[in-house]
């Protein structure tokens, strides 16, 4: 395969043809941050956060998608790249429920990740703060819509690795959702697999497993009498010099 | 179907025409039927019977004429006479029409449009020339004014590169609005590798106020698909497309009965004309949606799929439907092809300016005295459009902006009237040439509220694949909304300019990138009325009920109060 050679940030580059501009950022340590994008799925371009400056042209274009050209100068990390970013996230975290104390993903969560990354310390927007219901008819998962940035790696995951196209997405604007067969609850769907792998891509906490909200968190404490039942009958006496423990 | 036999058509014909004595046209495009045209085409052919005139006086349901606003409208063709035009037809009138005009030759003097108004005389009919004259439910009246000689022409006589040759030449550019020269499109087409190509016309017209392309489609349908045929044998594609907006019924009724007598005699389909060329032609109807007037959500929706845009590149030209190269023009760019084949792309240049050739329809709206459907030629300035042509602004009322381009193009003011209306000044001045809506504002209106207005439209129809057009809109639109009810303050401008810019550098395609326009070209002409608004809170137009205060005054208020009556003070 043809090399081809750009400047990024000033440096020379070089790389294959037909390799994007975000995989030769990656490679040369350069991050900027992605949302939307999932390695192994399909680029998509939407969240708008990996936009980079072209010299020679006055459009930005998304990193992700964007094929690296012989000859190409990129800068990654301008002062309007950066100010863009800041309130790409800020319009995010204004769109919905956002609200980070009382996520599932607190503290692993890409979108929390990268406004803490970028400095992102309030928003200057208007809370939208729609009334979106929560699903949580499946029997292992649950989705948060509240919670839900509209990247589609659910979509693109379940088409494209697990080939069951359950999610898709529905509506336009503010009003798009991601819903499950012809908008029917995830529990009901016939075309999920229950693979779980909408779940394991999705950035935020709009699809998680049940049982680790924070409103379903419990304590489980039977396992006190379970342990002291077993000392009291004396259970935990070795026997057959340890090959077996009896109960 | 070859070329002697379309020409004895087209004879036989006219012959057909010439046995009637008077043929009165009654429009029968969506603004004429909605204002009782059918009715006054009945009307008029009881009184041909009534009056036993059914060997000489024939009525004829053509396409739009022009002067929407006074409809419905019938146009009375007497042999050896000029034409007469009538406005605002009643089924009454239109009996005294056929009792006086046809049988004895004189006008119903109430109705009659002169066709010495400026309206008239200042427009050049190219892309529209059929319009109005012929029934473009026929194809036989589409082959007496000349039709598919065209097609013929070139499939007899031209190789595929001297098309694309001769549009490059004619200078024509794109008419959706983006103004890309379309010989230079075609030639990209033609030249990129690949066994099956598609040509598609793109008719999903959305703009508020506009409906040039409705117009087209509706008054003369074969012209689109000979442009689109012609277009096919230039690239090398065999099937085509027209993607037709799902709000115009009565243009996708028309065209899939002019794609079927085409195909039934030969002229679109297997072997057109007797050539090697095989050409067809399928309509897809939208659903509802502005976005898919984007050429990649276009083509998208074509397939199948959710009407979202993907970014560019790959271009269409490259990778289109199926991922096959792809030809992709608004349709009113179809329907310059077949003057430019007829009368030379050196004729087509003649008119315009330096970069903009030919001509361009505008849909003339809002507060002017003629609003209707125009076709003027490129450099005409704005001026001459709102004064001459629509004859003005309604009781002697003050000119204060020309809106174009819909919701992606911005606001002309007065003093820039002078202005010649071609794609680069436009870009110029803040606003774009757009697909051809032209709104006119007098001194009752409102920028900051037409901003508004605007932006709700872009809201509701932002896709949702981009975060910065599916909820900068919203927060754009809602810092217009406080600014229009009085709640904004001076930060709110500075949030909303911010956005705007944002909105515009980061969105994914043309919708959102171009979003902004409306505010962005008020503030720069306008931007004192903003100031108004926020400053002095009031609505110099007095459009704005200006209800609310800002919620820093709501604060304020109470402290200041209590300070005024506290002994303390002072």
């Amino acid at each position: 395969m043809a090399v081809i050679t750009l400047t990024i940030n000033d440096e020379l580059v070089s790389g294959r043809e037909g390799d994007t501009l975000l995989t030769l950022m990656r490679e040369k340590g350069i991050e900027v941050p992605t949302l939307c994008h999932l390695d192994g799925l399909s680029p998509r371009g939407g969240c708008r956060l990996c936009l980079v400056e072209v010299q020679g042209s006055n459009r930005l274009v998304p990193a992700c998608i964007t094929p690296a050209q012989e000859g190409m100068s990129i800068v990654t990390h301008s002062e309007r790249l950066i100010k863009y970013r800041r309130m790409i996230l800020e319009l995010l975290f204004s769109e919905r429920n956002h609200i980070c104390a009382v996520c599932v993903m607190n503290g692993r969560c890409e979108l929390q990740a990268e406004a803490a990354a970028i400095g992102m310390d309030h928003v200057r927007y208007d809370y939208l703060t729609p009334q979106l219901p929560i699903d949580a008819s499946h029997q292992r998962f649950a989705v948060d819509h509240n919670r839900c940035i509209l990247c589609t790696r659910c979509v693109r995951v379940c088409d494209e690795v697990e080939g069951a196209h359950t999610w898709d997405v529905m509506g336009r604007g503010v009003n798009s959702r991601v819903i499950t067969d012809l908008n029917q609850p995830w529990g009901t769907s016939k075309s999920c697999t229950s693979c779980g792998k909408c779940v394991q891509v999705c950035p935020t906490g709009a699809l998680h497993l049940k049982g680790s909200t924070v409103a379903e968190m419990r304590k489980d404490r039977d396992f006190l009498r379970w342990i002291l039942d077993g000392r009291e009958k004396k259970q935990w006496i070795l026997r057959n010099g340890g090959q077996e423990s009896g109960r | 179907m070859n070329r002697v036999e379309l020409q004895a058509i087209a004879q036989r014909e006219l012959d057909q025409r010439q046995s009637y004595r008077c043929r009165l046209l009654c429009c029968a495009s969506t603004p004429c039927i909605s204002s009782g045209g059918t009715a006054v085409q009945k009307a008029m052919e009881e009184a041909i019977k009534a009056n036993g005139l059914n060997a000489e006086v024939v009525t004829v349901a053509t396409g739009c004429m022009g002067p929407c606003s006074r409809g419905p409208m019938v146009t009375v063709q007497v042999q050896g006479q000029p034409d007469v035009i009538y406005e605002r037809v009643t089924p009454e009138v239109a009996e005294q029409i056929v009792a006086r005009h046809a049988v004895a030759g004189e006008p119903v003097a109430d109705h009659v449009m002169p066709s010495n108004l400026p309206f008239f005389t200042k427009q050049t009919k190219v892309v529209l020339s059929n319009s109005g004259l012929i029934d473009p439910e026929r194809l036989e009246d589409y082959i007496a004014v000349g039709g598919y000689s065209a097609l013929a022409h070139v499939l007899r006589e031209m190789t595929p590169e001297e098309v694309c040759a001769e549009i490059s030449k004619s200078g024509l550019r794109g008419r959706g609005g983006a103004g890309y020269p379309t010989g230079l499109k075609w030639d990209l087409v033609r030249k990129a590798p690949g066994e099956r190509k598609y040509v598609v016309a793109n008719g999903d017209e959305g703009d508020p106020g506009a409906y040039m392309d409705r117009t087209l489609m509706e008054s003369d349908p074969h012209r689109v698909l000979e442009g689109m045929a012609i277009a096919g044998y230039a690239v090398g594609a065999t099937q085509g497309f027209i993607y037709v907006r799902g709000e115009y019924p009565i243009a996708a009724k028309r065209l899939e009965k002019a794609i079927r007598a085409a195909e039934r005699r030969g002229l679109l389909g297997s072997r057109i004309l007797e050539s090697t060329f095989n050409f067809r032609i399928d309509i897809r109807i939208g659903a509802g949606a502005f976005v898919c007037g984007e050429e990649t959500a276009l083509m998208a929706s074509i397939m199948g799929r959710r009407g979202q845009p993907v970014p560019r590149p790959p271009y269409p030209a490259q990778s289109g439907l199926w991922g096959c190269p792809t030809l992709i023009n608004n349709v009113e760019t179809f329907g310059c092809i077949v003057p430019i084949i007829q009368k030379g792309a050196s004729w087509f240049a003649s008119m315009g300016t330096a970069k903009s050739k030919g001509t361009k329809i505008f849909a003339l709206a809002g507060k002017v005295n003629n609003t209707g459907l125009i076709e003027v030629p490129m450099g005409i300035t704005l001026r001459e459009i709102v004064f001459d042509i629509g004859d003005g602004i309604p009781g002697g009322r003050k000119f204060k902006a020309a809106q174009t381009g819909g919701p992606s193009g911005g606001c002309i003011p007065a003093e820039h009237l002078d202005t010649p209306v071609d794609y680069e000044s436009l870009r110029a001045l803040g606003s774009i040439m757009g697909s051809g809506g032209l709104i006119v504002m007098d001194d009752q209106s409102c920028m900051p509220d037409v901003a508004k207005f605007f932006m709700e439209f872009c809201m509701d129809e932002s896709c949702g694949k981009c975060v910065p057009c599916r909820v900068g809109t919203v927060q754009m639109y809602r810092i217009l909304q406080r600014i229009t009810n009085g709640s904004a303050t001076l930060r709110d401008l500075e949030i909303l300019e911010e956005l705007c810019e944002m909105v515009r550098d980061t969105s994914l395609c043309g919708l959102g990138q171009s979003a902004p326009n409306p505010v962005l070209s008020t503030l720069r002409y306008f931007r004192e009325e903003y100031l108004q608004h926020i400053q002095e809170h009031r609505c110099p137009a007095g459009v704005c009920q200006m209800t609310e205060v800002p919620i820093i005054e709501l604060v304020h208020r109470p402290i200041a109060r209590a300070a005024a009556a506290s002994p303390v003070a002072s």
